[in-house]
């Protein structure tokens, strides 16, 4: 449609949650009635959200299969509440919203669904990339403020860690509003653009590749340089004398690495900068930066020393390429041992495509993490402490959104869960500035009693049910919180669930 | 961007099919194994039913007259032009009803069913083949119970449409409700949306109204007031106002575009034509006299 790139009119937003791309101006939904702008921000109108079991929703990917819908799918209704639009009752200490209470498969099960205020929080991002986003402990900012800091290099992937409560509420009142409004985005799976200081600035969007100093990243790299070397050494042999595999991390020297002695691959006479680990492993062969395989370089042969001319020889090939095979170039030497680009061969160049093919889709993911304190644990019964202790006795599931959350061990109930799990636009704020998150305690009706939980107030499911709820599918693929598996009770009968 | 989804509804025999914001509720019975069928050509005509639409939608805004090339456009465009000449009107106005007939032929097609129904957001088209029924409750929009559409092979009629103030399309109208019968289904959602916009009482201070575009930016009403809230009216208020959509209807009768038509606001009714939901509604008339 030729109007799809003209800019919205002043004060509107451009819906792109489906094609018709409805232009909604501040306070009004579009067209579906599921949308609307909220100052600026496209908004999801749905109320408290239900998590069903039943014929899973298909996307219209690949032919829908008739037996799809057949009746035999449907293992009769097992929705479980959520927490999404549940609300919460802080500061109060009151019994959570909603106690509900299911019999599932002859276990009368308790869930008690709050929207839990979350002071202490924050997300952990892992973005797929060897590209330099900064060095360990950078501070990572957004509009100026701190946010928090570059973690570790994982395998692959860079790590940051964002929030926590000395950004929300222990720094200036700019910077918790910023940390909050960075972390909600994110968690609602929303873009949010960061610089890193002595780094790039970074666009960062749950389930989306990272954008790297504009450029969005494609691939995740296939292992690093020696890995790569590894891999590839039986299809390189025999079409290439010399393979370099440049990489942040570690260069890999086809001649000189393992995989090459063990395929009678002869020395070639290749002098590399950096620093030899072991045979055929180079550490720091350049700067870090955004070239190749995440070092600075955008010529490749800035790494290399002149070849031992005596054992180089004319006409010897070499393939330099990145670990993600983005980068690649091919050369031969010529009569003074420089070396030269040359066209390769097709079963080459064949080889860097399939370091491409191998290569993981570029993403982001983003954990929230969270500590269930004071006033909601109190929302679930009066003596906070034995909420933590039937969770630890995995006596009570703890779910957000209906989604599997990981409980950290030793005190408090930290979790942590893949904003991905959860349905969409889950989260939201207050001024506090704190998140407001879905959290759900799952547990048998008389574990409930005896932990002191406010019995009196559990309601059955069918009375929160009605008109005006949001209903999303159950992810097949992940555990439900009313599997039995989920608790200790079941697992010691030795009976697990489904 | 979210595509098209489908999915059964819990009870495990109705078809669900939701693409931006048509949201459609399908119900097909035949022989075994024909529901499978009927449900899998539906997923599949459905998928490209809002990419169509799109692609013509600044001519589907426009006043009716220009001829789109989409099979759905033409349909809108077909149910429409009729009421070209007396009031201003667009393809868009029979958009839900083209739509439900678009589907319900792809079911048809592609196997024998005894009886079917396409329902989107309350305009339905219907097959039905001799010997069976559909039994279709009429409600308002907080759910009051306007009364039962008992329909069969023999009836005319094959769409439904409801139409009023507080639905998810814009109104110039204050019509809780406007139920019409016709032949197909984007022909009653056009009709119902022409009759609701008429049952009006013009600059009555209970009334308040927004130009169409400030609730929709870019809704094919454009600076059109539409009526966003209705205060206190009184009986003879209401009786005024419905009458002005009753003499619309009742042109639309005699000219033989729709079947019957049931007028509904603040309690009163006003039914034209005849048929079942003649029958229905004009029983509850008399109930209430």
């Amino acid at each position: 449609m030729s109007d799809a790139e003209t800019l919205p009119p002043p004060g509107k937003i451009r819906c792109d949650a489906c094609p018709v791309m409805c232009y909604i101006a501040d306070g009004n939904a579009g067209a579906c009635d599921r949308y609307a702008n909220h100052g600026g921000t496209l908004v999801r109108l749905d109320p408290i959200t239900v998590l069903e079991t039943g014929a899973p929703a298909v996307a219209f990917l690949g032919g829908a299969d008739p037996a799809d819908w057949d009746g035999d799918i449907i293992r009769g209704e097992r929705n479980f509440l959520t927490a999404v639009g549940a609300g919460t009752t802080y500061p109060d200490y009151k019994p959570a919203p909603f106690i509900v209470s299911q019999e599932v498969r002859g276990v009368d099960m308790v869930t008690v669904v709050t929207e839990g205020i979350f002071s202490y929080c924050g997300v952990k991002v892992k973005i797929d990339t060897d590209r330099h986003i900064g060095h360990e402990g950078a501070i990572v900012r957004v509009e100026g403020e701190p946010v928090g800091l570059v973690m570790t290099s994982e395998y692959g992937s860079r790590m940051l860690s964002l929030g926590g409560v000395d950004h929300l509420t222990g720094g200036s009142k700019k910077e918790g509003r910023v940390t909050c409004d960075a972390l909600l985005r994110l968690c609602n799976r929303q873009a949010v653009e960061m610089t890193i200081d002595g780094g790039p600035s970074l666009v960062v969007q749950a389930g989306k590749p990272p954008i790297i100093d504009g450029v969005p990243e494609r691939l995740m790299r296939v292992g690093c340089g020696s890995a790569t070397i590894g891999i590839f050494a039986k299809q390189w042999a025999g079409l290439v004398d010399e393979v370099v595999v440049v990489d942040d991390h570690i260069t890999g020297v086809l001649s000189e690495h393992q995989a090459g002695k063990l395929l009678n691959v002869p020395p070639t006479g290749i002098r590399m900068k950096g620093r030899r680990s072991t045979p055929g492993r180079y550490f720091q062969v350049a700067e870090p930066g955004l070239g190749w395989g995440g070092t600075n370089i955008t010529d490749a042969l800035e790494i290399l020393k002149p070849f031992d001319p005596k054992v180089a020889w004319p006409g010897l090939r070499l393939l330099m390429v990145s670990t993600t095979g983005e980068h690649w170039a091919y050369y031969e030497l010529d009569a003074d041992l420089v070396p030269r680009r040359a066209e390769p061969s097709a079963a080459l160049r064949a080889t860097a495509e399939k370091i491409a093919e191998n290569c993981e889709p570029s993403l982001c993911s983003v954990l929230f993490m969270g500590g269930a304190g004071g006033s909601l644990r109190a929302g679930v019964t009066e003596n906070p402490v034995r909420l933590t202790r039937s969770v630890k006795q995995a006596l009570t599931h703890v779910s957000c959104g209906g989604a599997e959350a990981y409980v950290w061990p030793g005190g408090g109930i930290t979790v942590m869960v893949d904003v991905m799990d959860m349905p969409e636009n889950s989260f939201g704020y207050v001024p506090t500035p704190a998140l407001v998150a879905p959290i759900e305690f799952t547990l048998r009706s008389d574990d409930y009693a005896a932990m002191g939980g406010h019995v009196s107030h559990i309601q059955p499911i069918e009375a929160v049910r009605g008109a005006g709820l949001r209903r999303v599918p159950h992810d097949p693929a992940a555990p439900h919180p009313h599997d039995a598996g989920n608790y200790s009770w079941q697992r010691k009968s030795g009976t697990r669930g489904d | 961007m979210a595509g098209p989804v489908a999915r059964l509804l819990p009870d495990g025999e109705r078809l669900h099919l939701q693409h931006g914001p048509i949201d459609l509720v399908i119900g097909a019975d035949g022989v075994a194994g024909a529901r499978a069928l009927a449900f899998q050509a539906a997923v599949a005509r459905f998928e490209t039913v809002l990419t169509e639409l799109v692609a013509e939608l600044p001519l589907l805004r426009r006043a009716v007259g220009e001829r789109p090339s989409g099979v759905i456009a033409q349909r809108m465009v077909a149910a429409t032009l009729p009421h070209g000449d007396r009031v201003f009107v667009t393809p868009m106005a029979a958009v839900a009803g083209a739509v439900a007939e678009e589907i319900l032929a792809a079911l048809c097609a592609a196997t024998p069913l005894e009886r079917a129904y396409v329902n989107n957001g309350g305009d339905i088209a219907l097959h039905l083949t001799p010997g069976a029924r559909f039994a279709i409750a009429v409600a308002g929009p907080e759910g009051q119970d306007f009364g039962r559409v008992d329909l069969a092979h023999a009836d005319p009629v094959r769409g439904i449409a409801t139409s009023g103030q507080r639905g998810r399309s814009l109104s110039l109208g204050i019509a809780d409700g406007v139920t019409v019968l016709a032949a197909t289904a984007a022909v009653a959602d056009a009709a119902a949306t022409l009759i609701a916009n008429e049952i009006d009482l013009p600059d009555h201070p209970a009334i308040r109204r927004l130009p169409a575009c400030e609730v929709q930016a870019d809704s094919d009403l454009g600076e059109r007031l539409v009526v966003r809230h209705v205060g206190p009216l009184s009986f003879e208020e209401v009786g005024q106002a419905l009458r002005r959509g009753e003499n619309v209807a009742r042109q639309m009768h005699e000219a033989g575009q729709i079947h019957a038509a049931a007028l509904f606001l603040r309690g009163q009714v006003i039914t034209v034509g005849h048929g079942n939901l003649g029958l229905v509604a004009a029983e509850r008339e008399r109930q209430r006299a």
